[in-house]
């Protein structure tokens, strides 16, 4: 090989090749008769089953007066059910291969299991026992909300819970995505009938989603499922009306003052879209320009041109209801004035100047080709389907996402931007020792101080 | 049972880099690695973090890539990348579109070749490694517990036992002339290995790793520091404060045994018996039964990864949160009690066969996933490198599962009365300084001092 053609191939970046579309796995969607709604994906690659039985109302549906109970409720769900104790449920999972969770968020209260394929009928009657025959014994739960308390009081001394804390408290208001977590008062006080009405309300076929993704034929599960699932009685659980989050303007600082930390963990954002709305791959682009990817404006100013923190990241957080922009970063404490000025110039180059064809396409690039990465295991292909799903968008809504990623253009990015990272209406947390950062955060807004247990200071 | 065979196909190349292929024509992506023998436990003495400050100058730039050109690359092809300091080996790994599997070669290549730093960059990253660990360890609740102050006390010699994220005023002693040695020292073609993973022929793949890689210049192999620490006599402790957290902790570690042996296997599946979970002996007794826990967990080389990535002295180790109103000498002395019992007692077939079931189920979801699904296949790739650097036999990922299976009883046994003694663990406390949460009636605490 010559010395010339040696140069040419060790210094010029290889071009892409074509871009491939992404196989899309065979997928059956059904509604049993009680009003189960079940969507199947076959990923046959490895011998497993992924699958998750989601229930259409969390935290937030409880959150008016009993904050996190929806999160306790599912700790207790797998402790027992009428024919199996906490013991059997553990032995029976770990016979089977299979890892359980069961969770609430906001949203949602979910049973989550993964095991092997060889072992589908099982696992489902399983899932469908927690669901349906919960039996929430009274020593399982004694014990679960005394865990629960435990790790509340190990949260409230951990500066980045802290600071999503005060975020939704500032940006939610009355609405009840506002609270994150209950005080150590309200948890203390729940009681086991508490839990039991939740799910007697709450875990219904009709009000439920149950997904799959592995390796089985989709006929031959539909079967099983009809089995274990067909019988689970329906009924219609009570809607809940929430309050307005508040329309806020202007900036404002929250300070959670933790006495002694050597770091500043900072949030900084608005209300934005959920899913649902037209403008969210626009959105999206813009945010992974912002500060969504390792390559992105955010990320090059604050970590790799001035050192002033680890992980800086943006993101919209999309709930059923309302999304949120917020930008985070946790920063040292003689650069907190610092890091907010980058993070506001950032904000505002964002919305007054178009992004380069370059930046546009790398960026284009960077949403669709992740997305295909997404897609290519099993839990990643469960995570789609579930947004799809539990947000009713649109059928082809993950076909065609590539493709409405690669028409978005310069101005799409601009307005996106200018509507919804909104400068100079941010709500600013920051959590740390006051005595260093309180004067740095109020170059930038009025500071309203609080303690760890959210009492004003 | 259903069989899990993965293609798997290598060699190496004239220069020493070890080439490993496995093609997976299910999704149009490529999963790209390259490893290097070269982690915490193998830093030179007296340069705590080395590794993992130059684990970060890797993203600094090199001859033909300057800074943040790697990243953009990477990004801008719509692939995800990172790398990870561990205690054997630092890896650095992309998941791309398979038409950006060239670009990745490419700029991989051109980073072994030549890295190209400067000061900015090595003050830049220092400033950064610097918040990584106040976020990680010094600025939030059990903060590096406890794979930052376990070893400590559970090792002698510096290189299992020395400070992994590195002293800061180390890290601020470090120079240039220390990146560039560090680089010619342990960055040698020779002393790595090249993972290729998903949707392409492996002769196209074989092809592009000798276009790019083959003519850069092997080095002289690094020398292997001793790493093997010397016989404990007794039980080692050490006490941590908690500047955060509200809840007592302990972690209890066993030395354990050398990968590829035969009390490996059966150590491995005792484990899984005594950490798999809630079922896990552990949880069971110490959460759930005795409710002195309110959290258990823990594994065999837990401190770094699990039973297949570790090539030095590690432990089996457990990991627990406590209520307040106990002793950690009377969790101790329950923790004890679970140990006895599988040392005086043993196994089931029954209890044995489970754990098997689901060590076999875990070990389909590392390959499949692992990284939080953000990277597929990163489980796959990570233990062929595994196997590969340590066992010189990347093909074990389709035998390697035999060897658990077929352990017995008796062996799980025999290795908890051998292994799970006190003259052979160490005990690490963190003790909040925070005031206590108020306890519970005090009759809950007085049924483990009976």
């Amino acid at each position: 090989m010559s010395t010339a053609a040696t140069n040419v191939r060790l210094s010029s970046v290889p071009p892409l090749g074509p871009e491939s579309p992404v196989s899309w796995p065979l997928r059956t969607v059904r509604k049993l008769d009680n009003g189960l709604q079940v969507v199947l994906a076959e990923a046959r690659e490895f011998p497993k089953i992924n699958a998750q039985l989601f229930i259409r109302s969390g935290n937030a549906s409880v959150a008016r007066h009993t904050p996190g109970l929806a999160d306790l409720a599912a700790s207790v769900i797998r402790t027992g059910t009428a024919s199996r104790s906490s013991r059997q449920i553990e032995e029976d999972l770990r016979r089977m291969g299979a890892d359980l969770s069961t969770s609430a968020g906001a949203d949602t209260s979910a049973i989550s299991i993964s095991g092997l394929s060889e072992f589908s009928d099982g696992l489902f009657e399983l899932v469908a026992d927690l669901a349906r025959n919960a039996s929430f014994p009274a020593e399982d739960f004694e014990r679960e909300r005394r865990h629960k308390l435990e790790s509340l009081r190990v949260e409230r001394t951990n500066p980045s819970f802290l600071a999503s804390e005060r975020f939704r408290r500032v940006l939610f208001g009355d609405h009840p995505y506002a609270v994150i977590a209950p005080t150590e008062e309200q948890l203390a006080g729940y009681t086991r009938e508490q839990l039991v009405e939740f799910y007697e309300h709450q875990f219904s076929p009709s009000n439920a989603l149950l997904i799959l993704v592995g390796d089985f034929s989709s006929a031959a599960i539909l079967g099983q499922i009809e089995r274990h699932f067909g019988a689970w009685k329906e009924h219609e659980p009570h809607p809940v009306v929430s309050l307005a989050p508040p329309h806020l303007t202007g900036r404002a600082v929250h300070l959670v003052h933790l006495p002694g930390t050597v770091q500043t963990q900072i949030i900084a954002g608005n209300m934005a879209i959920t899913r649902r709305n037209p403008d969210w791959h626009r959105l999206s682009l813009a945010n992974s320009i912002y500060g969504g990817a390792f390559h992105s404006r955010l990320v090059i100013n604050i970590r790799e041109q001035k050192g002033y923190t680890y992980s800086p990241r943006s993101g919209v957080t999309t709930l059923r209801q309302h999304g949120f922009f917020a930008v985070s970063a946790a920063v040292r404490n003689d650069v907190v004035a610092a890091s907010l000025a980058e993070i506001f110039y950032e904000m505002d180059r964002m919305r007054a100047l178009p992004v380069s064809p370059e930046e546009l396409e790398s960026a284009r690039n960077y949403m669709s080709g992740v997305f295909s990465l997404g897609v290519a295991t099993q839990d990643g292909l469960l995570g789609q389907f579930s947004a799809v799903y539990l947000d009713r968008l649109p059928d082809d809504y993950l076909e065609t996402y590539r493709q409405k990623i690669r028409a978005l253009t310069a101005e799409d990015v601009l307005q996106a931007a200018r509507k919804y990272i909104d400068s100079a209406n941010s709500q600013i947390v920051v959590v740390g020792d006051r005595d260093q950062i309180a004067a740095q955060a109020a170059l930038f807004a009025p500071v309203e101080t609080y303690d760890a247990q959210g009492q004003k200071l | 049972m259903s069989h899990l065979r993965i293609p798997v196909e290598h060699t190496i190349l004239s220069n020493g880099l070890r080439v490993v292929v496995s093609p997976d024509r299910s999704a149009p992506i490529a999963t790209v690695g390259v490893y290097y023998q070269i982690g915490f436990r193998l830093e030179p003495r007296g340069r705590s973090g080395f590794a993992h400050l130059f684990e970060h100058m890797m993203f600094q730039g090199s001859e033909h890539a300057g800074k943040m050109e790697h990243i953009r690359l990477i990004n801008s092809s719509g692939g995800l990348l990172n790398g990870t300091t561990n205690f054997d080996v630092t890896n650095y790994f992309e998941s791309v579109p398979s038409n950006a599997l060239e670009r990745v070669l490419w700029l991989e290549a051109d980073r072994m070749r030549a890295l190209k730093v400067d000061d900015d960059n090595l003050r830049n990253q220092r400033d950064v490694v610097k918040e990584e660990v106040r976020v990680n360890v010094l600025n939030k609740p059990y903060g590096g517990f406890p794979w930052l102050d376990l070893p400590p006390v559970a090792f002698r010699n510096w290189p299992n036992a020395h400070n992994f994220y590195g002293d800061f005023a180390d890290l601020d002693a470090a120079t240039l002339e220390d990146v560039r040695n560090f680089f010619h020292t342990y960055y040698a073609p020779n002393n790595a290995v090249l993972l290729i993973l998903g949707d392409f022929e492996p002769a196209a793949a074989f092809d592009l790793a000798r276009r790019y890689f083959e003519d850069i210049p092997a080095g002289p192999v690094p020398p292997r520091p001793d790493v093997s620490e010397p016989p404990q006599t007794e039980e080692r402790r050490g006490v941590v404060d908690e500047k955060f957290g509200t809840l007592p902790a302990m972690a209890i570690g066993y030395q354990a045994p050398v990968r590829n042996t035969p009390d490996w296997y059966a150590a491995t599946m005792l484990d899984r018996i005594l950490h798999g979970g809630r079922a896990g002996r552990v949880y069971r007794r110490l959460v759930h039964e005795q409710q002195i826990a309110v959290d258990a967990d823990g594994g065999i080389n837990y401190n770094g990864g699990d039973a297949f990535d570790y090539n030095g002295p590690t432990q089996i180790v457990t990991r627990l949160f406590h209520k307040p109103e106990y002793t950690p000498e009377q969790t101790i002395a329950a923790y004890d009690e679970v140990i006895r019992e599988a040392q005086e007692k043993g196994t089931t077939p029954e209890e044995l066969d489970a754990v098997k079931v689901k060590f076999r189920a875990d070990f389909y979801s590392n390959l499949e996933a692992g990284m939080g699904s953000y990277m597929p296949r990163f489980g796959l790739m990570h233990y062929l490198a595994c196997f590969t650097l340590f066992d010189g036999d990347p093909d074990r990922i389709n035998t390697v599962l035999d060897g658990f299976l077929a352990v017995t009883p008796a062996q799980v046994q025999a290795a908890a009365k051998k292994l799970l003694v006190p003259r052979n663990r160490a005990i690490l406390i963190r003790r909040p300084v925070a005031k206590p949460a108020p306890a519970e009636p005090a009759a809950a605490a007085q049924e483990v001092a009976q």
